[in-house]
């Protein structure tokens, strides 16, 4: 703390001028304010510790394989050495797309309506309970997927070949479900933040509600909605347990929903379950496709943040 | 009003109104239509959300029935009779990694956030960077802070081993942006006036922030906390790589030894083909949404009814 001294000009020349700055240096204050920019570094150890991690473990690997035949190759088998990442990465997509077809039109849709047309009283049951939903435990989900809506799938579609009980389709439906209430809760964040004038003055034009939502409040929110859309996507790219229990663990170069699949994380996770030694071109391995899958999210997270920034610097 | 209109006037008002109402709601049958579909699609999306979740819980609930006693609680794995096998060591193991993770992450997430709220100078390209940093953090998938732990912690330098330890600082990284989030959003609640009260009649900063901030913020910061922790509990992912995977049958100690999660262990009786061990499974999937979906909903509550209005 350093406040000024003031030099008391007006008082009575008799009485010893009386400084405002602390009489003694203060080294608790001082000593907890280094203490608590210590916590506050502790993440950047983390993420450098991630970077590090990485980056050196793959450098490992890259060692021993090619960059291009790394992101070439269209054959991931690390018992035999082919370690092209392909068939993880298009797992990975695959399962990403059956969990955007789920959570997207269910998400946005939900939100629309608990912003735009659900009573108070609705809401304030509703936006709560999603909210616990949303802290279901992924392995949890995977369990279901497997044993639940694999078996209800085949029961709808029994004209489709299942070949396997583990199928990407279903894997990426129980991922949708996940993210449902991560994109409902930030595109309704999204909405609310559209201010009521805009809304009051399309009424005033004559707009019908439908219109005044689809036409005005949803442009209008466009930016948060997407971040939110994005961010679903990456956390269903970093999804693990789900697709670990349900997705299987063959790396199948396959569109076929009821495929199985190998994802990255999948890879990942089954790898370090297995008796690996260290220091194997397997182990380093994993920091390879982990390092991939660090820079994917990283690179959506960075765009849902700005889409973020970019709603709340209009209306604030 | 139209009541208070009296005799004739009354018609003439209602029929000008009624004419007006026609006049402006002219629109064509399709919009009408339109209008009256619209939010019964938007209800039935809502409604298949919660319900598919909810079918989840029955689901883990119905398949679970048969097991749900005692001996869930009290038993440790066994091969030979799954039936009667229960989830003590996974239990214990897993109280072992929550306890390690809220002593991390509640001075470091609350220190964080009263740092980045009360002292950083935003002008300081250091504290911009701390800030996104937390951000992007939030955003790393958990299996990635699970290579971090394997090839940092449970390694060198920290060489702690496959041990709950090293399983307890992975989880606590990976939860640390929650608190923190949380805790900021808290402390930012506060309004400055309070600060500045305490800081006229001459308390210092760190005062301040002691005895008036944090008291005032406390229903916030724990709600980040117990969401955190809640978080961690059914966290699998980044376990499995710091080595809680392998088969254990002993209760667990902190610093040596093998041990295992509850997730972690429902997700290895989930890959074997015996109906008991799926059982088990399930059985364990009800345990966990207890804990979890209490957690969550108790971290919610205080905050809906604690969230003071300055």
């Amino acid at each position: 703390m350093t406040s000024p001294t003031i030099t008391a000009s007006g008082a009575g020349a008799d009485t010893p001028r009386r400084s405002l700055e602390a009489t003694r240096r203060r080294l608790g204050e001082q000593a907890v304010k280094a203490f608590l920019l210590v916590c506050a570094a502790v993440s950047v150890l983390v993420t450098t510790g991630i970077v590090l991690s990485l980056l050196f473990g793959a450098l490992g690997f890259f060692d021993h394989v090619s960059v291009r035949e790394f992101l070439t190759g269209t054959r991931w088998s690390p018992m035999r050495g082919e370690f092209g990442v392909l068939p993880l990465v298009v797992g990975t997509l695959n399962v990403v797309f059956w969990a955007l077809l789920v959570a997207v039109p269910i998400g946005l849709l939900s939100a629309i309506y608990l912003s735009e047309y659900a009573s108070h009283g609705v809401r304030r049951v509703v936006k709560p309970t999603l909210e616990v939903l949303a802290g279901i435990p992924t392995v949890a989900i995977g369990l279901f997927a497997l044993f639940f809506l694999r078996p209800l799938a085949e029961d709808l579609f029994p004209f489709l070949d299942w070949p396997s009980v583990h199928s990407v389709g279903v894997a990426g439906v129980a991922v949708g479900l996940l993210i449902i209430p991560l994109v409902a809760s930030i595109a309704d964040d999204a909405l609310r933040a559209v201010p009521r004038s805009l809304r009051e003055g399309a009424y005033a034009l004559g707009a019908s509600k439908l219109n005044v939502t689809l036409r005005v409040v949803i442009p209008a929110a466009i930016s948060g909605i997407i971040a939110g859309i994005v961010l679903g996507v990456s956390r269903a790219v970093g999804e693990t347990m789900v697709v670990l229990v349900a997705a299987g663990a063959s790396p199948n170069l396959t569109i076929d929903p009821t495929d199985s699949v190998q994802t990255m994380t999948a890879y990942i996770g089954v790898t370090a379950t297995g008796e690996i030694a260290y220091g194997t071109i397997q182990y380093e391995s994993i920091f390879a496709v982990g390092a991939l899958l660090f820079l994917m999210t990283l690179v959506m997270n960075a765009t849902a943040v700005r889409l973020v920034r970019r709603f709340r610097e209009v209306y604030d | 009003m139209a009541h208070q209109v009296p005799g004739a006037a009354h018609l003439a008002v209602a029929g000008a109104r009624a004419v007006t109402a026609a006049m402006l709601s002219s629109r064509s049958r399709g919009d009408k239509v339109a209008n009256a579909v619209f939010p019964a699609v938007l209800l039935a999306a809502l409604a298949l959300a919660v319900a598919s979740l909810g079918v989840l819980i029955v689901w883990s609930l119905v398949e679970a029935w048969p097991r749900l006693d005692w001996n869930l609680i009290t038993n440790g794995p066994s091969r030979i009779h799954p039936e009667t096998a229960g989830f003590r060591v996974a239990l214990l193991g897993s109280l072992y990694l929550i306890l390690g993770v809220i002593v991390l992450i509640v001075p470091l997430g609350v220190g964080a956030a009263i740092y980045l709220e009360e002292y950083a100078d935003r002008s300081k390209w250091y504290n911009r960077a701390i800030e996104l940093n937390i951000q992007n953090l939030a955003g790393v998938p958990s299996i990635v802070f699970g290579i971090l732990g394997l090839a940092y912690i449970a390694r060198s330098p920290l060489s702690l081993g496959f041990t709950a330890a090293a399983g307890s600082i992975t989880l606590a990284m990976l939860v640390l942006p929650t608190v923190i989030i949380a805790a900021r959003e808290a402390i930012r609640a506060v309004p400055s006036s309070i600060r500045e009260a305490s800081l006229a009649l001459g308390a210092t900063q760190w005062q301040t922030i002691w005895r008036q901030v944090l008291p005032a913020a406390i229903a916030g910061v724990l709600t980040g906390v117990i969401l955190a922790v809640s978080r961690a509990v059914g966290e699998a992912a980044p376990l499995l790589l710091v080595g809680a995977a392998v088969r254990v049958s002993r209760d667990p100690s902190f610093f040596e030894g093998a041990y295992s999660a509850l997730p972690v262990q429902i997700y290895t009786y989930s890959t074997q083909a015996q109906h008991e061990v799926q059982q088990l499974a399930a059985a364990g999937i009800v345990v966990m949404l207890g804990f979890v979906l209490l957690m969550n909903a108790t971290a919610i509550y205080l905050r809906d009814r604690y969230e003071q209005k300055w």
